[in-house]
């Protein structure tokens, strides 16, 4: 960033700590970006001529008589069709060479849509994996999350989703990402052929943490410009929001904040609500969905970050490693979208609702079953059924690596029913069995 | 002369401002930030600093900058066409507002000022009124709006005259009121309330004596909801509070319906928008949308509005009562709320109280809670106030501080329960759990004994022993195995099933099961009860399960038919023949 002739140069910090600085100076606004000792900082706290700034990298050598510079003007990005095809990281500068951006400054984290002019989204997102598309259907507009522990191959389906979801745009917004995952979805999308949809933001693990922040809003507004100027659909990947939410943390604290739940800020809701409320199906046909990765500890889902996370968004993902089968399988219990209610039986066969409801109820059953086998109690005629089916259903619907289309789906859930039960034991609407159902009467 | 104002310090959108006069607590304040004009509301004062929170971004403030002071707390305007509209925490149109975002500093007039109503007098010459007292009407769809006395106006007046019928706007002077001293007061059908005081313009606030019907089984008929009474919904994330909230909004047999969208998702508000034009009140065939105000303040709007937004709801609500209507005012969620105010909290640097929510937060939820209720109006008539909010307690724990202090302010308790919206059983209300205070109101009881039959109440509570028995022969089941118990736990065990799935499970995306009213509501219990009183032959307790998974089968099938249409009936056929070839034959014989 460049001087401007008229700004007044500070030499005086007062304070120091390891995320902020502060000095006595004027004239200065909120939320207002700086540099300091040539590392870019942010306005976050004004008292009288006293101003504290979060300096992103850390303050390490920074010195008490470090050059201070306001800019005076928030954060912003330079937003142009060339964004495609391009890696930056969190300041929005591009990564591995490169000219800077040209293009129309946008103020990051702006400005809130209007909930009057939303459109209800409906346009299903069509992933090939049953445990999405038949269970929990993703709709352009929203916003769902993957609960995954670390050791999950979190980064594999959200890359598979993002290649498969037809999107005009993918964004990816990489927060403490590892070098070698970072590498992995550069290498995928340009395997793909899929570059030059593409616009990366990436903080990785070696970038300070409170970087972090910048890069949702950074990833947001390049997602706006596609979405809302240019009519796209914009599909975003966060990856991964507990990292962001660590960062709030650190700056919270340092800022002598008083903790909630988890060491968490007070407002890590309405913080994380900034980010997700920017998914929407607009008027002029472009949207932007977000697709995110909130890693648990120990499968831990009342952690404040998961907690806050799931009241936010529309739904969560969980992945699970199936024992009986050996695969990845998309968690029918724990999973859930919301939004499927707009798509499924309207803009897919009639009978997805009633199919994807019995066939998650029988997969109960067989989990029930299994408890029963496990304390050591006789099975039943249906409960052995029961386990079969579960084996069937894990292995050719749930597991992640089938891809086929939804009526695909829905008929090999029927075969499976008709396989392994009655009628009665299916329990669904008669019109629906008169119609779909694959065995003798 | 109003107090102005410089501001001085900035923390996210807690500003202080340095006052040059008197300021009062609550009073409104706009910041200037250029051009922009920008609304907060004081919160604390220390000397001369007033501390305000601003219902907007504060980004790019500056200290120095311009405050103006407005002399009153938040208000609303309360007028004949608030229905239909949708507004954002500061009753702001948001169809009015320009653009595809809302920019910041934006207002716009909640209520139209150059519509005409069809004015009908009430009073006449010489009448004696006080504040809340009736002195028109005009038709606002098909709610009568009553043109009354303003809140604001304290002791009695007499009426010196009243406008004629006719067409008017809203600001035409509909009455003259002489006071006491002889001085005239013109009236028009406009009046402004500040939203954190309760609209006190009523006789007597006596205990509820009626239910809400809301079409939901598993509230009308086991745990109803008095009208004028206070309900919450606490559940973990996916535990389906959105959805309940929404079919009792649709379904609820009330007046007027307010929707407060309190911190919550967009997408859902859109949901409402999309949907509510288009649906049709079952009761009365108007569209629902006539019957519905929205307050939104989604979770990415200004945090600080989101705390105005429930008072706002309540307020237009209190108004609506003294026109003496049923209004229902559905909050979700009031946890966001609260959560509002510990950011608020927090930025003022107070001590904490547990989970870092402010000492108070019990206090002001009660208060708040309070203010719903049946009341009888100075003319005799009744008008009330239903509260029913969502609460989101954080990791599902039922012991956080929101969920506690709502326990103590709110008279129904439906719990949404993990376990249930696991196995799909929609809506996840735990039969267990869940209560309703007002079942063991005399008053209550009576009017059910009225309204659906002699002694309801004692066949609701077999209902529920009879559920909970079930549970109980479960958890033997479970620990001793299929064959380790007798069959009658089976049994038990099944019949509960029965009551879970026929009168508890509700398909809410169903046209005809979304939507049961009272009398289907009781010829289903009592079928249901009846099948639970009786003894069947089984062939081990295979049998017993399959016997029941079929009439659990039919007893669904029936609740997807139309009420007494030639399919119910042939269900029903199917069911009395079941359960006939299981049955123990009395001794009798037949």
């Amino acid at each position: 960033m460049e001087t401007k002739a008229f700004q007044k140069i500070y030499t005086k910090i007062d304070n120091i700590t390891k995320a902020t600085v502060s000095l006595r100076a004027t004239g200065v606004g909120n939320d207002e970006l700086a540099t300091v000792g040539g590392k870019l900082a942010q306005v976050v706290k004004i008292n009288g001529e006293n101003v504290t700034l979060q300096v992103f990298s850390g303050t390490e050598g920074i010195a008490t008589d470090s050059e201070v510079i306001f800019h005076g003007e928030p954060p912003k990005l330079n937003v142009s069709d060339n964004l495609a095809g391009r890696f930056f990281n969190a300041y929005g500068e591009p990564i591995e060479g490169g000219k800077q951006l040209d293009g129309e400054p946008r103020e990051i984290g702006g400005p809130t849509v209007n909930p009057f002019k939303r459109k209800q989204p409906s346009e299903l997102i069509a992933t090939g994996i049953a445990g999405i598309d038949l269970n929990n259907t993703i709709v352009s507009g929203q916003k769902i999350p993957f609960f995954a522990d670390p050791d999950q191959p979190y980064n594999q389906v959200m890359a598979m989703v993002a290649l498969r979801a037809k999107a005009d745009k993918i964004i990816l917004g990489g927060m403490g990402m590892t070098n070698d995952d970072f590498l992995f979805f550069k290498n995928v999308f340009e395997n793909a052929g899929a570059l030059d949809r593409i616009v990366s933001f990436v903080n990785t693990t070696e970038n300070p943490p409170v970087e972090r922040l910048l890069v949702p809003d950074m990833a947001l507004t390049a997602a706006e410009y596609f979405a809302v100027d240019k009519g796209e659909k914009v599909l975003v990947l966060l990856t991964d929001m507990t990292l962001y939410a660590d960062a709030l943390a650190i700056v919270s604290n340092r800022m002598d904040q008083i903790p909630s739940k988890d060491s968490m800020p007070g407002s890590l809701y309405s913080d994380l609500a900034k980010i997700y409320e920017k998914a929407v199906q607009l008027p002029n046909g472009g949207s932007i969905t977000i697709i995110a990765v909130t890693t648990l500890s120990g499968g831990d889902i009342t952690h404040a970050v998961p907690d806050n996370t799931g009241y936010i968004t529309e739904g969560q993902l969980f992945l699970r490693n199936d024992s009986d089968t050996g695969k990845v399988i998309v968690d029918p219990f724990r999973s859930l979208s919301r939004l499927k209610q707009l798509v499924i039986g309207k803009k897919t066969r009639e009978d997805h609702p009633q199919v994807m409801n019995a066939a998650v109820r029988l997969y109960a059953d067989a989990a029930n079953a299994k408890t029963k086998l496990e304390n050591g109690f006789d099975l039943s005629d249906y409960d052995e059924r029961t386990l079969k089916f579960a084996k069937d259903y894990s292995e050719k619907l749930l597991s992640i690596d089938v891809n086929i289309d939804i009526d695909q789906m829905l008929d090999t859930a029927w075969t499976l029913f008709a396989k392994y039960f009655s009628k009665s034991e299916v329990a669904i609407k008669e019109e629906l069995m008169a119609k779909y159902w694959k065995g003798a009467e | 002369m109003n107090t102005t104002g410089k501001v001085s310090g900035i923390i996210s959108n807690i500003v202080i401002v340095k006052a040059d006069g008197p300021v009062s607590q609550n009073e409104i304040c706009y910041v200037s930030l250029g051009d922009i004009k920008m609304m907060a509301e004081v919160i604390k004062v220390i000397g001369n600093d007033a501390y305000v929170q601003v219902f907007d971004s504060t980004r790019g403030l500056k200290i120095g900058d311009k405050v103006e002071f407005q002399g009153h707390m938040l208000e609303v305007t309360l007028a004949p066409g608030i229905l239909t509209h949708s507004y954002d925490g500061l009753q702001n149109d948001l169809a009015k507002l320009d653009g595809l975002f809302i920019s910041r500093g934006s207002r716009t007039e909640p209520i139209d000022y150059e519509a005409k109503w069809d004015f009908t007098p009430l009073a006449k010459p010489g009448d004696k009124v006080v504040a809340g007292d009736w002195l028109g009407e005009v038709q606002e769809h098909w709610v009568s709006h009553k043109i009354m006395v303003p809140f604001a106006m304290e002791g009695s007046y007499t009426v010196k005259s009243v406008a004629d019928k006719g067409e008017y706007t809203v600001n035409d002077t509909m009455a003259v009121l002489v006071d006491s001293e002889g001085k005239e007061h013109p009236v028009t059908m406009v009046q402004k309330w500040p939203v954190k005081k309760p609209i006190k313009a009523y006789v007597e606030k006596p205990r509820p004596s009626k239910i809400m019907e809301t079409g939901v089984r598993a509230i009308d008929t086991f745990n109803p909801l008095a009208e004028g009474g206070t309900g919450f919904i606490p559940g973990p994330f996916g535990a389906g509070k959105t959805v309940l909230q929404h079919a009792i909004s649709k379904q609820a047999d009330a007046d007027v319906i307010i929707f407060v969208a309190c911190g919550e998702r967009a997408n859902e508000v859109v949901e409402v928008f999309t949907e509510f034009p288009e649906l049709e009140d079952p009761r009365t065939g108007h569209k629902l949308m006539e019957r519905t105000t929205i307050i939104c303040n989604t979770s990415n709007m200004p945090v600080a509005a989101r705390e105005a937004s429930v008072y706002t709801g309540m307020t237009i609500g209190e108004y609506y009562r003294a026109m003496g209507l049923k209004v229902l005012i559905l909050a979700d969620s009031t946890s966001r709320w609260a959560q509002a105010l510990r950011e608020m909290s927090n930025r003022l640097e107070e001590l904490p109280g547990q989970d870092a929510f402010p000492m108070d937060l019990s206090a002001i939820i009660s208060n708040f809670y309070a203010r719903a209720g049946l009341v009888y109006l100075n003319n005799g008539q009744t008008g009330s106030v239903t509260f029913l909010g969502t609460v989101s307690p954080a990791g599902g724990n039922l012991k956080e501080p929101v969920t506690e202090s709502t326990k103590k302010a709110a008279r129904c308790f439906y719990a949404l329960a993990q376990g249930r919206a696991d196995s799909k059983r929609y809506p996840a209300i735990d039969p267990q759990d869940s209560y309703s205070k007002y079942l063991e109101y005399p008053e209550i009881k009576e009017y059910l004994d009225k309204r659906i039959e002699p002694n309801w109440t004692e066949l609701v509570n077999r209902g529920k022993t009879l559920v909970r028995r079930g549970k109980e022969a479960n958890e033997q089941i479970n620990i001793l195995g299929d064959d380790g118990v007798p069959v009658e736990y089976h049994d038990r065990f099944w019949k509960s099933e029965l009551i879970d799935f026929v009168i508890l499970q509700q398909d809410a995306f169903d046209a005809i099961d979304a939507n049961c009213p009272i009398e289907r509501q009781q010829y289903m219990f009592k079928l249901v009860l009846s099948i639970c009183d009786k003894e069947f032959n089984y062939d081990g307790f295979e049998d017993c399960a399959s016997f029941f998974k079929g009439l659990i089968n039919l007893f669904k099938q029936m609740n997807y038919a139309e009420w007494q249409s030639d399919k119910f009936k042939s269900y029903r056929a199917q069911i009395d023949q079941a359960v006939a070839e299981k049955e123990v034959k009395s001794e009798k014989g037949e």
